[in-house]
């Protein structure tokens, strides 16, 4: 009779090793390497202006033509006016463009400029490149959007 | 102990069997999250089209449904929408290229869903429904009509239908029996001698059969499907019943589909399409004119009177940003064509914007194989599936049709 209970244990014995290897596996594997920068706010490419770029009604929504607003100060502190703004950007893991051409298209006060017509049509990595010339100079900042 | 040993490997065995999830198929919860994106209950209700001040009227799309059917609406009277649009062929032919009054250069495209789309046509050259139903009616190839014509037809057969949903018809008394900027010689002639006021009055009518029509369209929407039902059942945990549930195959395939096989790049969202332009190498046919799908679109759909911008659209000019916000040019829109639906692809091949697959297979193989296009660059890149998994896939495709 012990030897019955000798072979239950052995099998259950393997079973759990192989949750534990199973477990092990799966925690392991989906650790992906660090995503790309998502801050929504940074100095441009040389340090001309602070830039934040936020969604105006606050969510992202994939497949649905949305506002954003980008807000740019001088690196003291001060809003700049009278900028002019070009956008770019696409998938860098797709190499494709932007599905649709935002544009500049309100300037809201406060350094506050309305981006219109911006639309992700997937989920993954999304770049907005921004070319900004105003009195200080001209600039550029990309941002980073992962849906 | 014979019988002992076998009883401790039977419950082993068991215990692997529960680990390999003999039961219930194995997605990550990430996997999970993805299939609930595509099932049919994540599709938002149709949203109001400002556009067209008809689009809800009840009136209005019993009107468009006449016309739709009617094949008064053509040149000869043997053709309507739904000589290529047939009702019990989800919308469409099963021919690779349309035939109206003559040979067209593209496939029918089926309509469950149109009215989400905020491009119409293969190549996206009309910015609206009614916009859209407009174009088929004056095509030499498919309807071959003339808008004078058309609004005579009005007036004589739904006079009253038009004027209790529209208001008073014009006087047409004067307005020649042919006449369109975009015909023969002769219907561009008597279309020029028209005063501009009576050539607004009959645009005006042309336009109203347009927003009935579209009124109608609004009403066919995508129906349920069996990957619906196994999606639904997977998000809350539910064993799946009947034919709700996946064989190993079609699980494979629908996780290829949303994974190592990139279909969920363009086919994405409960419509299984991101409503944009892709070239995806397609080859053209022999024989048909040359075709560079979007990059001809913007043009045209930009000088369309019908557009968004134009004065026959109701609201204010806000509902104009997708054509105020479209992609003018670049290299994407080169043979770019838009992505279509999926659902209820398998029983209405052959496939593509001129039918140039004849099986899902063959689409399955141009994806794993992934030719470069003749002009422009294709996005897609090669898959290299082997056979079970380029069947898998075509597995998947099939539940999203039954
Ligand atoms: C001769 C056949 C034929 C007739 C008649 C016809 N169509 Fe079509 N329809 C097509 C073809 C072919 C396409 C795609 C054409 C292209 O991309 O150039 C199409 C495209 C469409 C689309 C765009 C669908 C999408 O997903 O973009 C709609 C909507 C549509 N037709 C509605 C109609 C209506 C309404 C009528 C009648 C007023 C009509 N069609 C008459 C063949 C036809
Ligand atoms: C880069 C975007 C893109 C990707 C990735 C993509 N498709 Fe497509 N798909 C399209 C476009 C665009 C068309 C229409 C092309 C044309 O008519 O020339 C299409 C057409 C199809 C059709 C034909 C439907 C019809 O009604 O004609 C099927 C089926 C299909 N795709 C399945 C798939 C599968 C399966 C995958 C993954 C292996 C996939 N697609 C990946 C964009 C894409």
């Amino acid at each position: 009779m012990v030897s019955i209970w000798r072979y239950i244990l052995a099998g259950l014995g393997l079973a759990v090793l192989l949750v534990g290897i199973v477990a092990a596996v799966y925690l392991t594997l989906p650790q992906s390497a660090p995503g790309p920068d998502l801050s929504r706010s940074k100095k441009t490419a040389n340090g001309l202006f602070v830039a934040s770029f936020e969604p105006e009604r606050g969510v992202v929504r994939q497949g649905e033509l949305q506002s954003w607003l980008l807000t740019l100060k001088t690196a003291a502190g001060a809003p700049v006016e009278g900028a002019a703004i070009t956008v770019s950007g696409g998938m860098p893991r797709h190499d494709h463009g932007l599905p649709t051409s935002p544009q500049a298209t309100d300037y809201l006060g406060q350094g506050r400029y309305r981006i219109d017509g911006v639309k992700f049509t997937m989920s993954g990595w999304w770049q907005l490149h921004f070319g900004i010339s105003a009195a200080a100079g001209s600039d550029s900042v990309v941002f980073n959007i992962v849906l | 102990m014979r019988r002992l040993i076998s009883v401790a490997s039977l419950s082993a065995l068991a215990a692997l069997a529960l680990l390999g999830g003999c039961g219930e198929p194995q997605f990550s919860d990430a996997e999970k999250k993805t299939i609930a994106s595509l099932a049919l209950n994540t599709l938002p209700s149709l949203k109001v089209d400002t556009t067209n001040q008809y689009a809800d009227v009840p009136a209005a799309a019993a009107l468009g449904s006449t016309l739709f059917f009617d094949a008064g609406m053509s040149r000869d009277g043997t053709v309507s929408c739904s000589t290529c649009h047939k009702i019990d062929r989800q919308f469409q032919d099963d021919l690779p290229q349309a035939v109206g009054v003559g040979h067209t250069n593209r496939r029918t495209m089926p309509l469950a869903g149109v009215a989400r789309d905020p491009w119409f046509f293969w190549d996206g050259r009309r910015d609206s429904l009614w916009a859209q139903a407009l174009t088929p009616l004056e095509n030499p190839l498919e309807q071959a009509g003339n808008r004078a014509a058309f609004a005579h037809y009005i007036k004589k057969r739904f006079g009253e239908r038009y004027e209790r949903i529209f208001g008073p018809l014009p006087d047409l008394s004067s307005v020649p029996a042919n006449a369109t900027p975009l015909g023969s010689d002769a219907e561009k002639t008597a279309w020029n001698a028209m005063p501009a006021g009576q050539q607004d009055d009959v645009n005006r009518v042309f336009a109203n059969i347009g927003k009935a029509i579209a009124a109608f369209e609004r009403s066919i929407e995508p129906e349920q499907t069996r990957f619906d039902r196994f999606a639904i059942d997977l998000a809350t945990g539910a064993k799946p019943e009947g034919n709700a549930a996946f064989s190993p195959e079609e699980v494979l395939g629908l996780k290829l589909f949303i994974g190592k096989a990139n279909c969920m790049t363009c086919h994405n969202g409960p419509r299984f399409t991101d409503n944009s332009f892709h070239n995806t190498g397609v080859p053209p046919v022999d024989g048909l004119p040359p075709d560079r799908g979007r990059v001809d679109a913007v043009a045209q759909v930009g000088a369309d009177p019908f557009n968004c911008f134009g004065k026959f659209r109701d609201g204010d000019e806000s509902a104009c940003r997708e054509l105020r916000f479209m992609v003018k040019d670049g290299p994407q829109i080169m043979r770019a064509y838009k992505t279509p639906s999926l659902r209820g692809a398998a029983y209405r091949p052959p496939y593509m914007h001129a039918g140039q697959f004849a099986t899902l297979d063959e689409v399955v193989a141009h994806y794993s194989k992934a030719p470069p296009s003749v002009e422009g660059v294709s996005e897609v890149h090669p898959l290299d599936l082997s056979e079970r998994e380029r069947a898998a896939l075509v597995a998947f495709l099939k539940t999203l049709s039954e």
